[in-house]
């Protein structure tokens, strides 16, 4: 038990655990103190000061957010000094922020926009500093822009990379007046360590940071009426897409995601859940070659433990990072990516379509994609495999646009071909879910029966802890697999870069002997991932998960291997996992990059 | 001019006196307790300008239970107008490293830092030589205590002492969140005791001749005395050690050249007196008009009639807007909107009211700036602003 202590706010007493902050017991007591540079998912910086209370007593005003409370506080939080100080922060933000909202892409959603509006600064008599500044919007990357002129040094972007991801691209420089967030050397987005996950851009409260959008390429393809534009949705979108369009976070929205889709004028809506569970075919029989192989051949080259790839942000994290450990990497593209390349080549040829005029994009909670369907070696149909990628914000605001009430649509399936999944797909969207779909199905494959866990569900890798580690013994193989009757298989998992990093090292350094690691960028996985709604915080990322799970649950099959389309495609094109199309089609190499 | 209070002079800082192991060998061998009330009874307020009991700073950190602690002297003397520290440690460095060790001894720490201002890099050698010597004196009378040179890299805000701490630990110059404080969490997390470099050569003095000594000079609440960095318009500059509570006019009539129009108190973080408050201004911890409780305290500079008061502000807010860490942004801010006010004002583009939006915004970063430096601003601001108003506008 902590030790409790009473304090007074705005007159009211109230009772907290020693060590909460001021902000926190507000909160508590129904009293809502505004915060910018706060974030739930970072550590406090106590640097915008727009959260300054009174402590009675105390001739300076304290951050709400950094100041723990002590016996007998008496804290004002909106005394006529606090609301006088407070506005002054936000006039003094708008001074050095480049407010010109109506052509700001976060219009509408920029928190400073929201205090203005709150405060009412109707008049600015402060000089605006933006002119004074020689700033450059930096457009570079495929995922993400910069513009600096709207920057309110917050250094949220700067925890997020530092705290969650461990890569420390942004950072602040300068002091003073010419204080910035900057790269290396203010090198482009696109030129430094950067994976492109987005979670800054997730994280920042106004539009300095934000994904590069694809939403009028789109549009035009849409309307361009020789094109035949196909879409994918990611498994994470349906679990957030509600929540920019006015539902409860951890709402289930697929049927309606779908009906919007239709509605926005896509020629075919399919999912991408569908290569998920492709993906599991040839990434779980990778896995067990690789183990007969390493266990059974004692083949030098194969290496274990194998990670999994689906995640374009780790990707590219351990291209940079860790560039020797590049054959650990399942060659498996991610299920994006595999989509892509069969919807120029099954799909064509299966609807009798010139891939030419297929346009092909995809939703996804992610901005990485947008860089990973923009790498060279992605145009293994002969085309380019993906042509768009947008997230799940930028499909909200596309249904905004059409003028479609959410609430309102009918729910609707998947087309056809390339549409149906199981649950095992769908899991793919929260971390720990590639495993446990893999394992469902490695484990059949090898045993015959089904993994021994209730009703499928295999608790000991789901969670929110930045690495698990699970093990699972097979036992009563059958006869093809008896090299690993009796093998415990061990596993583990991490998201959010900095665990990765975690799990890396201790594979570098020999402490760790895996047999298969799923790695995930972004914290919670996919569904925390940085084009997912804003905002985000760890109790938003617990319903998206619970909500994954229970479309899992409710799915009425929830094995990759049993998934028809899958069967069928292996049967109609693919012959085998890891044949020779599949090795065209369905899986990758990767590069090596510098840390620098 | 005041009637009953005449400048005072001192000397203990720059006496020459060679018997630092005497007083090392002596202090380091009485109980902590003991040397702590030593220090609570001379009243001994930080020299850095904060003016923080030293003697409870060092109590506190005594009483923390951890196994590492840290003394750490700051010598990143970078006020404008302030250059004693320099002197102390060039002149008498023994005096500056016992007081050091003495407090490693009364806290539990066992090893020293002297956190050494960028632009002193001359200093580093003959220092460096010092600290061998007295650390192989330490290990003759086996006492267990190292002291080692950082080398500040010229930022003006890593004197302030949690900026000082990140920048030691490899990080950027930003002051952190306080609570929790120093002598709790410091350098490296660990408790720890930072006085400047002024403070521990008075520790010398009162722990050599005792409280009394120190406590019987000076005035009520400012006890003892003080090097003053004396600059600007004066016959003669320099290093002055005078008894605190004297008067303003006091000292003008000592150091001003006849036609002084205003003093300086505390460098440009600190307050400017107009003449005709020098009577009723005392310096001290409580003067009566205003409390000189300044970073880096001690810097006097003496303007006469041939300066603009807005050239005077302008080098200031120039030196605020350049040097603020740029984290918070009542500082950040704050110091480019009074700076590019000014020159507004001054141009005709913002009327003469404006001065007074841009002294209640300078009310405002001395309320919510997250450090000393934020809400030290607007002292010199604002005593420059009200008392010289005319000048910001024609």
């Amino acid at each position: 038990m902590r030790k409790k202590i009473k304090i007074s706010i705005n007159g009211e007493s109230v009772e907290v655990d020693k060590g909460t902050s001021i902000l926190e017991a507000a909160k508590q007591t129904g009293v809502i103190i505004p915060t910018l540079c706060y974030h739930k998912d970072l550590c406090i910086a106590g640097n915008c000061r727009v959260c300054v209370v009174e402590v009675v007593g105390q001739k300076r005003l304290a951050a709400a957010c950094a100041t723990p409370c002590e016996e007998g506080m008496d804290v004002l939080t909106n005394s006529f000094k606090v609301r006088n100080s407070r506005k002054h922060i936000i006039e003094l933000l708008l001074a050095e922020h480049n407010a010109d909202c109506t052509s700001c892409y976060k219009n509408g959603g920029c928190e400073l926009q929201g205090l203005a509006s709150e405060y009412k600064i109707m008049t600015q008599d402060l000089i605006n500093l933006v002119p004074f500044h020689n700033y450059t919007i930096d457009m570079y990357s495929p995922s993400i822009i910069k513009d600096d002129s709207k920057c309110i040094r917050c250094q949220r972007c700067v925890r997020t990379c530092a705290e969650l991801q461990g890569v420390n691209a942004l950072t602040m420089s300068y002091k003073g007046d010419h204080a910035k967030i900057t790269t290396f050397f203010e090198k482009a987005m696109n030129d430094v360590v950067c994976t492109n996950c987005g979670q800054c851009v997730n994280h920042c409260p106004t539009g300095a940071l934000v994904e590069k959008n694809y939403i009028e390429e789109v549009w035009n393809a849409i309307a361009d009426k020789t094109k035949h534009v196909v879409v994918q949705t990611a498994p994470a979108v349906r679990v957030g897409l509600g929540e920019e369009l006015g539902f409860e976070p951890g709402t289930r929205v697929t049927g309606k995601m779908v009906a919007a889709l239709k509605r926005l004028g896509f020629d075919a809506v399919m999912d991408t859940d569908f290569t998920a569970d492709l993906t599991i075919m040839e990434e779980g029989t990778e896995l067990l070659t690789r183990l007969k192989s390493a266990l059974v051949d004692k083949n030098p080259t194969v290496k274990l433990p194998m990670a999994t790839s689906c995640s374009p942000g780790w990707i590219k994290y351990i291209e940079h990072m860790y560039p020797n450990y590049l054959d650990h990497l399942s060659t498996c593209k991610s299920p994006q990516q595999m989509f892509g390349a069969l919807v120029k080549t099954y799909y064509a040829k299966a609807r009798n379509l010139d891939p030419d005029k297929i346009v092909s994009v995809s939703i996804m909670p992610c901005t990485a994609k947008k860089f990973e369907a923009n790498r060279p070696e992605m145009h293994d149909s002969n085309y380019r495999d993906i042509d768009y990628v947008l997230t799940t914000r930028e499909l909200a605001i596309m249904i905004k646009q059409a003028g479609i009430d959410f609430a309102k649509l009918k729910d609707i399936n998947f087309d056809r071909l390339m549409g149906e999944s199981t649950g095992a797909g769908v899991i793919f969207g929260a971390t720990g879910g590639v495993m446990e779909a893999a394992l469902r199905t490695a484990y059949e494959i090898v045993t015959g029966r089904e993994v021994p866990f209730e009703n499928l569900n295999i608790n000991p890798v789901r969670g929110i802890e930045g690495v698990r580690e699970a093990t699972i013994k097979i036992e009563k193989t059958l006869k093809e697999w008896s090299f690993l009757e009796g093998v415990e298989l061990k596993c583990a998992i991490a998201h959010g870069l900095v665990n990765a990093k975690k799990v890396m090292d201790s594979i570098v350094s020999g402490e760790s002997h895996y047999h298969f690691i799923e790695f995930m960028a972004c914290p919670g996985g996919c569904l925390g991932g940085g084009g997912q709604p804003i905002p985000t915080s760890p109790e938003i990322r617990a319903k998206r998960a619970e909500a994954i799970y229970a479309e899992d649950e409710g799915m009425p099959l929830r094995k990759s291997h049993l998934n028809p389309e899958v069967i069928k495609i292996y049967k109609d094109f693919l012959i085998t996992p890891l044949g020779e199309k599949s090795h065209h089609l369905l899986h990758t190499k990767y590069t090596p990059r510098n840390r620098f | 001019m005041s009637t009953n209070y005449q400048l005072k002079r001192a000397d203990f800082i720059f006496k020459n006196e060679n018997d630092w192991e005497s007083v090392l060998r002596k202090s380091i061998s009485r109980p902590a307790n003991e040397l702590i009330n030593e220090l609570i009874s001379s009243e001994l307020k930080g020299r850095g300008g904060a003016g923080f009991p030293t003697g409870l700073k060092w109590k506190v950190a005594s009483e923390e239970v951890n196994e590492t602690k840290y003394v750490i002297c700051n010598a990143d003397e970078g006020e404008p107008g302030t250059f004693k520290d320099r002197e102390i440690l060039s002149r008498v460095p023994f005096k500056v490293l016992t007081g050091i060790a003495i407090c490693g001894h009364v806290i539990g720490a066992k090893q020293g830092y002297i956190y050494l201002r960028g632009e002193y890099f001359f200093l580093q050698d003959e220092l460096n030589k010092a600290i061998n010597e007295f650390e192989y004196y330490c290990k003759e009378i086996k006492f267990d205590f190292k002291i080692k040179i950082f080398m500040g890299s010229g930022a003006y805000i890593c004197g302030e002492e949690t900026a000082l701490f990140e920048s030691m630990e490899g990080k950027r110059g930003e002051p952190r969140n306080k609570p929790p404080f120093p002598s709790s969490y410091g350098y490296m997390g660990k408790p720890t005791v930072i006085n400047n470099v002024e403070t521990l050569a008075h520790t010398y003095t009162i722990f050599k001749y005792g409280s009394k000594r120190f406590y019987d000079l000076g005035v009520q609440y400012s006890r003892g005395s003080k090097l003053f960095s004396v600059s600007g318009d004066t016959p003669k500059p320099g290093i002055y050690e005078l008894e605190l509570g004297m008067s303003l006019s006091d000292f003008v009539e000592e150091f001003g050249d006849d036609d002084t129009k205003a003093v300086q108190v505390g460098g440009a973080s600190g307050f400017l007196v107009p003449r005709k408050r020098f009577a009723e201004t005392n310096i001290g911890f409580q003067g009566k008009l205003v409390g000189i409780s300044l970073p880096t305290g001690g810097s006097m500079m003496l303007f006469n009639s041939s300066r603009s008061m807005f050239n005077v502000l302008d080098n200031y807010l120039n030196f605020f807007a350049e040097e603020s860490c740029g984290q918070c942004t009542p500082c950040r801010v704050g110091c480019q909107q009074l700076l590019k006010g000014i020159k507004a004002v001054k141009r005709g583009e913002k009327n003469a009211q404006y001065l007074d939006k841009l002294l209640k915004l300078s009310e405002t970063m001395q309320f919510t700036a997250k450090c000393g430096l934020g809400q030290s601003v607007g002292n010199s601001f604002s005593s420059i602003v009200e008392n010289f108003r005319e000048e910001m506008i024609y």
